[in-house]
């Protein structure tokens, strides 16, 4: 249903709602001029409302009943059972049409006339007849109600649902009870609502963050101070903090079908326009956004859209040729991953061909005759985002998607988000943002340069590297004067932060680095392009609260705002973006070239080589697992372990995580006992074997089911990049195959068969 | 009887300098400073005034007060009149060296100016003013609007939104 029609119903039960328990309160303090007003004006606004939307007949309607109550308002009329009888109907009429509305979307066929002629009457006549005013509060009321003189019976539409429950009332008490009296008509129509102020709930939500960062301060105590009821008493305030905080944020909420519901009718128009058949298909339009960040995309995600109608989407005959269905297909869909809302856009038209890209930008001077050589397609594509490439000059209409595309793209990333476009020729074109739902609080690295502290907003992470020993001494080549790390086999550029910052002189940081032998890297992504920042050392995640710069910073370059840590320290927030730009990573188009299409098969390269995670499982046995499937490693204390029945377990992210606990699965007795049997093994095994070492090293993996487990390790050992030559089959359950790995016998686990295992 | 100014007292470098009570918010002892990069160079960085962001303007490099400039030898305690914080300071120096945070409103942005020490609060007659000299040069006469003759020396009064100007340029 449109939009207004819903900000309309939902405003008017809103003041039917109130008018009627007013009027009723109203009954039992005729001379209350407060509540007068309060009808008059609710009464006045839904006038303006149906003006509004055109609807003439309601519009005439309450006119009247308007035109009653001013006339009761300036004393000219003194009130009486029978206005308020028929104010009441009005009301009703007045809501029933609304359900008329809210079903068809058009205005009730019913004839209002006779119940505006009785309003009209009634500015008249009552106040002639005066024997019918009545001292409401007196007994007469009853009697009075009992035989209604004042509403005929083909006045009262649906007085069935209200009033002779009320008049009952009346005639048992000989009052109404004003706390029943009111039907709630609205409630029952639609889930009650209130507006709130956009500045009062930015109050809140600043507030909300201020106790963040409360919490956060609080929770570093704890862990200094270990006091029991302190603990439990900032337990408690970190489950409010973060229940609060959702809550409030909720409230900002909005699901993206407020702006995407208006685009089927827009794809239709245009469509009809260019002479092309287009279908529609969307997917996931209840997908919360903040509603500032929803005001944000509206108009980027238009102009996505029309491009894709514009240029994507071929005409039919051309479609007919290329062995496509005539019609074209513009999907959008939305959903939520890790904090952020993903929005793809995917048309199946013509796709985008890269070199009239190149040859385009070449020609109007923005890249080199060398970048033009070197610019991969993926790269080639991003061209369009570039300022200055959307002129009215279109390129051809096959290609011509730069117009106002890098208004977009300022736009998306002025909210804190990505976009990302992939496009295939002949076969169509992708867009994804990636947007945080919201931006007051955020998820963010900390890391320190130089001394300080910074936050880097957890969107623009990719990974984290860290070089030790051997490897930081020689991990780090040069290209000339520009530092890489070959990650995974491709060059990365490293931007040193403290140089980027202009730090290094202050702290000599970068000598005592290569002394520490210990180089962190923070891979970040910006426009597809990865770049390693170093610093000198990662500290934490955690949940930041962005704080503007004011205006006395505006135009520092570098930083996208600042917020306050646990120990009340105000720390940067690193704009990855502005950095990038600085330290010219963007314009390093040859290094990136190499660093493109980086796909799916990040681990899995051409020559059948893989990433496998080395470990000893037992004291002195390797084994591995594919690196794919690792998600995390961890240390946790044997503490944490606890066993429910026969399963070990640990409680991870607020989960439960079944360990499982290889010293115990291959343990040197044979697995091939009972059931029963086994499990005492498992338990007797785990617990001589964790109660060795204090901090237990664990790996957390996916198995392909989706389920996560924890593998207990005795020690993690290298990531290695290996061709897998098996020399063995299969030497015992649980294990895969048998490989020589850097020149040693190391298992292949079977997860799958552990993961059995371990649920049978 | 003529018009008086209200005037919060600050020293810098042995100056007293007065600021206009109505944009003074309040003083605060020594706040721990995250330096901007990149920044102006009058900015010293910022602080945490209760959970707001507040950059710290050092107003020695806005005044170009040098530390070796001997007009400006900190050792002189003519206006310091507590002995009790002279002997404070004689125990813990490295206290008597952070600067407080004067925390002012200016250009509707609230920032902090650091300072040496606060002084009281003065009521003085406005007759007693007078705008600074031609020979008063540099940015300094920017941000100096001139001088109140106090019986024993001269207070000199600073432009809150002049000082937001001068620390934004990156010279």
């Amino acid at each position: 249903m449109d939009e207004d029609i819903k900000a309309f119903l939902a405003d008017n039960y809103e003041n039917l709602g109130h008018i009627e328990r007013d009027l009723v309160d109203l009954e039992q303090n005729p001379t209350d001029k407060d509540l007068l007003v309060r009808i008059y004006r609710s009464l006045h606004t839904i006038k303006g409302n149906c003006g509004f939307m055109a609807f003439g007949k309601l519009e005439a309607l309450t006119h009247a009943g308007e035109n009653l109550l001013s006339r009761v308002r300036d004393k000219e009329l003194i009130l009486n059972i029978e206005i308020i009888n028929t104010l009441l109907q009005l009301v009703d009429t007045i809501h029933q049409s609304c359900i008329c509305i809210n079903a068809t979307g058009e205005e009730s066929d019913s004839d209002y006339s006779e119940l505006i002629q009785r309003l009209n009457d009634l500015q008249h006549t009552a106040y002639e007849d005066k024997h019918l005013i009545i001292a409401l509060n007196s007994e007469n009321v009853a009697d009075s109600l009992s035989t209604p003189p004042s509403v005929p019976s083909n006045y009262t539409q649906i007085p069935n649902l209200t009033k002779p429950s009320i008049y009952d009332n009346q005639t048992k008490n000989g009052k109404v009870n004003s706390k029943e009296a009111p039907t709630p008509l609205a409630a029952a129509q639609t889930v009650p609502s209130i507006r709130v102020d956009i500045n009062l709930l930015d109050k809140l939500i600043n507030l909300v963050g201020e106790l963040v960062l409360v919490r956060n301060q609080i929770l570093q105590f704890d862990s200094i101070q270990d006091r029991a009821g302190f603990e439990a008493a900032s337990q408690n305030l970190n489950r409010v903090t973060t229940e609060l905080q959702e809550a409030v944020m909720k409230t900002r909420m909005q699901p993206i079908s407020t702006i995407w519901s208006k685009f089927p009718r827009a794809i239709r128009d245009m469509a009809i326009a260019s002479g092309k058949q287009v279908q529609v298909e969307i997917e996931g339009e209840d997908t919360e956004l903040d509603k500032t960040i929803i005001e944000a995309i509206k108009d980027p995600l238009t102009h996505i859209i029309r491009n894709c109608i514009d240029h994507g989407i071929e005409m039919p005959d051309v479609r007919k040729l290329s062995g496509k269905p005539e019609s074209g297909q513009v999907r959008l869909y939305a959903f939520h991953e890790s904090g952020y809302v993903n929005i793809e856009i995917i048309d199946d038209g013509a796709g985008i061909d890269p070199e009239r890209l190149k040859n385009k930008a070449l020609s109007l001077g923005l890249i080199t005759g060398e970048q033009f050589n070197h610019l991969s397609d993926g790269e080639a594509i991003n061209l369009i985002f570039l300022p200055g490439f959307s002129t009215a000059d279109k390129v051809t209409c096959l290609s011509g998607r730069g117009i106002g595309m890098d208004v977009v793209k300022t736009n998306i990333e002025k909210v804190g988000g990505v976009v990302e476009i992939s496009s295939q020729r002949k076969l169509g074109t992708v867009f994804k943002l990636k947007i945080p739902l919201t931006l007051a609080i955020i998820p963010a690295l900390i890391v320190t340069s130089a001394g300080d502290r910074y936050a880097i907003p957890q969107m623009s992470l990719a990974e984290l590297v860290r070089l030790e020993g051997e490897q930081a001494k020689r991990g780090i080549e040069y290209i000339h004067k520009a530092p890489v790390y070959r990650l995974r086999g491709k060059l990365l550029p490293l931007v040193y932060l403290n140089r980027e910052l202009q730090l290094e002189n202050k702290e000599q940081k970068s000598n005592l680095q290569s002394l520490d032998e210990v180089v962190n890297i923070v891979v970040v992504v910006q426009a597809n392009t990865p770049f390693g920042l170093v610093v000198d050392s990662i500290d934490d995640t955690q949940e930041i609260v962005v704080k503007p710069l004011g205006k006395l910073l505006k135009d520092t370059p570098g930083f996208a705002g600042a917020t306050i840590l646990g120990d009340g320290r105000v720390a940067l927030i690193l704009d990855v973006r502005s950095i990038a730009q600085r330290s010219g990573v963007f314009s390093e188009a040859q290094t990136k070239a190499r660093l493109e299409q980086e796909g799916a098969s990040q681990q899995q390269t051409d020559d059948g080589r893989e990433m496998l995670l080395l470990f000893e499982g037992l004291p002195k046995s390797r084994m591995a697992i594919p690196l794919s499937m690792v998600l995390r490693l961890e240390e946790i204390p044997i503490t944490a372990v606890e066993k429910v029945g026969d399963l070990t377990i640990v409680q991870y992210c607020d989960r439960i995580l079944p360990l499982i606990d290889l010293a115990s699965v291959f343990s040197p007795q044979p697995l091939s006992c009972t059931k029963k049997k086994g499990a005492t093994t498992r338990t007797n095994n785990s617990h001589s074997s964790l109660l060795e070492n204090q901090l237990l090293q664990m790996i957390v993996v996916s198995c392909s089911n989706g389920q996560t487990v924890g593998l207990a390790v005795s020690r993690i050992l290298d990531i290695v990049m290996e061709k897998l030559t098996f020399t063995a089959a299969t030497s015992r359950p649980g294990v895969n195959a048998i490989a020589v790995i850097k020149g040693q016998v190391t298992e292949i686990l079977d997860l799958e068969a552990l993961n059995q295992w371990i649920s049978n | 009887m003529a018009h008086t100014h209200q005037f919060c007292t600050f020293y810098l470098a042995n100056i007293c300098f007065g600021l206009d009570v109505k944009k003074v918010q309040e003083v605060i002892r020594y706040q721990s400073i995250t330096r901007v990069p990149l920044a102006p160079p009058a900015v010293r960085g910022l602080i945490n005034l209760r959970g707001q962001i507040v950059p710290a303007i050092d107003l020695r490099q806005c005044l170009d007060i040098s530390e070796s400039d001997p007009t400006y030898q900190k050792s002189s305690m003519a206006w310091r009149n507590s002995s009790t914080s002279n002997l404070f300071n004689y125990f813990f120096p490295s206290l008597e060296q952070l600067p407080l945070n004067a925390i002012v409103q200016a250009n509707d942005e609230v920032i902090s100016l650091l300072v040496d020490e606060v002084g009281e609060v003065l009521e003085i007659s406005e007759c007693s003013f007078e705008p600074p000299p031609q020979t008063l040069k540099g940015k300094a006469r920017e941000l100096i609007q001139g001088a109140y003759k106090l019986n024993d020396r001269l207070l000199l009064i600073l432009d809150t939104e002049k000082v937001f100007e001068v620390s934004k340029r990156s010279d």
